[in-house]
This record gives structure tokens, sequence and C-alpha cells, in this order.
């Protein structure tokens, strides 16, 4: 462990220097997150124009809900996005490569790539998240602060969670469970943009307990934003963030190592 | 004490097939399952120091006891220690002391330069300095590397690759090293260079080496001994002479002539074709020595040109296939 920590920031730099080695792909994928999230954002300004309020909420606090999200699941995609190969990297044997070295098989199969073109929609939804902070009317103080940083770390590591349980799924579905996995990874980051109570009820459940989305930036927000509960929650979700965050990534770890010793009682 | 014990290993693999005459979105749901014996009861020693073909026909097993013994794959039975570790449950540690290529996958990262792996492995490996630049300049130097060091690993040519993959894996020192088809698409050049190689490395450091091959000029370079593997199980374990001498006892004489002749009548051979001025002569190495048929031959005609070919291991596993078919006993009584 001690060794894999110490090696990760040489292991993400070589990725950054083989990415930079294809300079103009480079400059178009980019430009391209640019556009993105810029079309992203767009329609929710859209929205607002129609409606002054989206289910009591005003466009500076869906624009807090919209940057905190983003940046945590832009965060997330530029450290363990690239699990989308595991298919190819089954397919090609790369794997059996990861697990003849002394190192973690998870930990290998998220330092293959970093994934630095993410940087530009991560800079930009911090862009959107800095208008937010000074336009939802908040009421700054030294715990609030605090908290928008435990939001973040909190809501990368549960992106970050969903991504390996996703994956990890292809080691029996051999490659067809991808769009399930994009469905909960992209459609998650879409899904917490948005304040959770103008969801159905029944979806409102899933994403707060079973893929726990709302705690992404749902439930820290409503304390950052002063905010009642339109739904009328406990307030200690408020702050549950954190435990819910090491219980996702512990699952997320068992359910790698299930996978990984079928894959290796299987070998396909 | 061996470096590599094997005893009633064993894999299963369990294949699923849609069932008979399911059709529509549920087929891929209602399958059956069948088992797959890869591995079976197969049992070895590879003392420290040795050199080991691991042959055998596609789908015999080879790979699978080769991922087995890397750790990649569990076995489903029996017992397996390599270098005093259990590979399934202690992979991690085994890693450090064995060294894997794999000749049509890669170790090495694909768009850096060579020499950027060889960093990056150092660091995984935890490799000391000294021992790091003592490793590397040995392999710079026997398998001369010095002028695509710099060049991303994408652009090097196959045999460059293979060279830089060797280095990669021997750069913590391992004390087992397993090769699977390490010379696949070579040119005869880059062949002989990573023969003369591997023959130093187990010669001057004392690596074991366990090697799968396609190509039975590396086994006949390289391996004292062989074990060949079919249908799961362990076909012969032994001396490569011996095998020889037991299964290649047919050995064909070529001559040409100064002209063309009919048929030549030698004792002790049969004249299997004829083309123009050259004839092939099949004889057995208990009838008669090649220079006795030589000196046969020469007496009935002038004699231009000539060699002795000797019989390809293929042919000898060809031969104990179908020995074995017939029940022919074939395991060597004492191996080693």
């Amino acid at each position: 462990m001690d060794n894999e920590l110490r090696l990760f920031p040489r292991l993400a730099w070589s990725r950054v220097r083989g990415q930079l080695e294809y300079r103009l792909s480079f400059a178009l994928m980019l430009i391209g997150y640019f556009v993105m999230t810029l079309a992203d954002f767009l329609a929710i300004w859209v929205i607002f124009q129609h409606l002054p309020l989206l289910a009591g909420w005003s466009l500076g606090e869906v624009a807090f809900l919209y940057g905190t999200s983003y940046v945590s699941f832009r965060i997330a995609d530029m450290v363990v996005g690239h699990l989308d190969m595991l298919p190819t990297l089954v397919r090609t044997g790369a794997l059996d490569t990861v697990l003849t070295r002394p190192l973690g098989s998870l930990y290998q199969v998220v330092t293959i790539d970093f994934g630095l073109r993410h940087v530009g929609a991560i800079a930009q939804g911090l862009v959107i998240l800095v208008i937010a902070c000074t336009t939802a009317g908040i009421p700054w103080d030294a715990g609030r602060a605090l908290m928008l940083l435990v939001t973040i770390a909190c809501g990368t590591a549960i992106f970050i969670a969903i991504w390996i349980v996703g994956a990890t799924t292809v080691f029996w579905t051999l490659g067809s469970g991808l769009e399930v996995l994009n469905a909960f990874t992209y459609g998650g980051n879409q899904m917490a943009n948005y304040p959770i109570n103008i969801y159905a009820g029944w979806l409102r459940r899933i994403i707060a307990f079973f893929v726990p989305l709302a705690f992404v930036t749902y439930f820290p927000s409503l304390y950052i934003l002063a905010r009642e509960d339109p739904l009328h929650t406990p307030e200690l979700l408020r702050f549950a963030s954190p435990l819910v965050a090491l219980a996702a990534l512990l699952v997320a770890r068992a359910v790698w190592g299930q996978g990984i010793r079928h894959y290796q009682s299987t070998g396909s | 004490m061996a470096i590599i014990e094997v005893r009633d290993l064993s894999k299963q693999f369990r294949v699923a097939r849609p069932r008979e005459g399911a059709r529509g979105p549920l087929a891929r749901v209602r399958r059956e399952y069948t088992d797959v014996r890869a591995v079976e009861r197969v049992s070895f020693d590879v003392e420290p120091g040795e050199m080991v073909g691991y042959i055998g026909p596609n789908g015999a097993g080879k790979s699978t006891t080769i991922k087995m013994l890397t750790g990649i794959l569990v076995p489903s039975g029996g017992r397996l220690t390599v270098a005093g570790f259990e590979p399934s449950r202690q992979r991690k540690e085994m890693a450090r002391h064995i060294g894997v290529v794999f000749g049509q996958r890669t170790q090495l990262w694909w768009d850096l330069p060579l020499a950027d792996s060889f960093t990056l492995l150092k660091h995984i490996y935890r490799v000391p300095d000294e021992r790091f630049a003592a490793n590397l300049g040995r392999c710079i130097d026997t398998m001369e590397m010095a002028e695509f060091l710099r060049t991303p690993v994408r652009q090097l040519s196959l045999g460059q690759r293979m060279r830089g993959e060797l280095t990669a894996a021997l750069l913590h020192n391992p004390e087992v090293l397993y090769l699977d088809e390490p010379t696949i698409g070579l040119d005869v050049v880059a062949k002989s260079r990573i023969r003369e190689f591997l023959t130093s490395l187990n010669r001057d450091a004392g690596t074991t080496i366990l090697l799968t091959t396609h190509d039975m000029g590396d086994i006949e370079r390289l391996c004292r001994r062989v074990i060949i593997i079919d249908r799961g199980g362990i076909l012969y374990d032994g001396d490569l002479e011996r095998l020889k001498a037991r299964f290649a006892t047919e050995r064909t004489l070529v001559v040409d002539l100064e002209e063309p002749a009919p048929a030549l009548d030698v004792p002790f051979a049969t004249v299997e074709r004829v083309e123009g001025p050259r004839q092939w002569l099949r004889f057995q190495r208990a009838d008669t020595s090649a220079a006795e048929l030589i000196a046969a031959v020469a007496r009935a005609a002038r004699i231009v040109d000539l060699r002795v070919d000797e019989p390809s291991i293929e042919d000898v596993v060809l031969r104990i296939y179908a020995g074995a078919a017939k029940g022919i006993a074939i395991n060597d009584p004492s191996p080693g």
C-alpha cells in the first residue's frame, strides 16, 4: 500500500507524458470537453429562462448543485474514467500482465491511464461553482467553506466507487455491461446536477440510498445553502456524506476483489 | 529443494453456451454450463538453474499451466509452490521473485521511450539503484540495445521490442523466468540473439527458465529437459537427448549425385524420393551409421554433395502421439 501511494504520481505523470506525445488529439479532446460542458450548462440556463424557480430552487442554487457534482464527477473521471477500457484489457490479455506484478490489481488498472484531458472540464466546473458561490446567497462561514471541500472530496469518492462497481461487472458480462456502467456514471452525474426533489419518489429513493447520488451534493448542499429540505429528511443526513463515501469505496473494493477472483477462476 | 513444485495440478473451466434451441432475448440468460478440463493432475518439479521446455500442441494446457504458475489463474485442484510461495494466495509477494515474458503481449509502456519503461519498473519492483544500473547495463551490452533506448516502444521492431521485454522481466533479478513463445515472429538473427542471451543468463545468473514454444529450434538450442503436455496431462517428462534417441531413430541422407540415376540399392536404407540427381535415403540409427551408408552410396555412384537430416522435435512429438494412441509407455523412468 505504502509503495503504491508513493508510486502514484510517477505512474500518473508517465501517462500524462504519453498523452502529450499526441499533441493534436490532446488539444481536440480539451476543446471537445469545453463545448460539452458549455452545452450542458446552457440547458439549465434555458430552463430558468422559462421558470424563475425549479421545484423551489433558484438558478444560483441549481448552479451550485451542478458545479459541485460536475467538479466531483470530472475529478473521478480523470482518475478512474478509463475503467471503461477494462473489457479491452481482458480481451488483449493486458490484465494478465497486471496480475504478474507486485502491486494491487485495481491500483494498476486505475493507473494504466490518467485523464489529464479532463482538467479543462474540471476548470469549467470550478468557474460555474465560483459564480454559484457568489450568487446563491450562501451565508458563508468557516464551517460552510470546509463543508464545500468535504462535499467535493466525498462526491469524487462516491463517483469513483460507482465507476469501479460498474466496470467490475464486465468480469461476469464480458463487455456487454458497458452501457449499464455509463448509465450509472454519466447518467448519475446528470441526475446529481439537479435537486433530487424534482424526481419521482421511487427514483429518489434509489439515488438517495442505493446508488448514493444524493450524498454527492444534495444533502451536504442543503447545509451549505442553509435551506429547508423540501423532502423533510433528518438533518443528520446533511453530514453523512463522508461515511457514505467510505462505505461506497469499501463496497467497490470488495466487488472488485470478487470480480478479479472470478476472472482468475475463469481466465477468459 | 525444487524451486517449482507442482502436484496433481488441475484446472477446469466452466464454459457457458446457449441452451439447445434457445432463441431470442432470453437465450443469453438460459445457458447451460459444461466443464472443460484444461489441465488434469499434472505433477513435476523444476530444480534451481534448470532450463525446461514445456511443449505441446495448441489447447494442450500449456498456457493454463503457466498462468497458474504465475498467479494469473487460481487452480481448481492440486498443490503448487514457486520459490516458496503459493501463487494464487501470495501473488504480490511472489511477483518479486519471478519474471514473465508473454511473446504476444507487452509489459512495456507503449507510448514512452523504452528506457522510461525500465525506470517505471525499477520503482514498481523497488530495485536498488546500483542493482538496476548493473542489470540494465548487462542487458544493453549483451543484447545491443543502446541505439533504440530512447525510441518509443510503439516504434520498435518486434525483435527490438522482445529484447526490451526480456530486459523488463529481468531488472529485479527474478529466480524464475517464464517465457511464453519468446521468439514468435522473429527473424533468424533476432532468434539466435535471444537464444544466446538466455543461455548466458541461465549459465551466469543461474536463473531457472521455463519455456513454452512452438519453435522446436528454441527447445533444441536451449533445453536439456522437456515436458510434453497433451490434452491436459503430461505425455513425457525427461531428457531431450533420450527422447530423440527413443523416438527420433530415423534419419535421412540426402545425396546429390554427379548425374541422374535410378533409385540406389544400398543395404539398410530405402530411397524415399528421387529428384533428378538428388536422392533421399531413409535409414535407422540402429541398423547403420551415417558414415557406413555414405561409403556404400559412394561405391555405387559419384557423390557431389550430401547432408544428413535429423528429425525435428515436431516429428518426435507426432510419433509420441502415435505411440500413445497405440498404448506404448513412453515416460522416462528417471527424469532429469
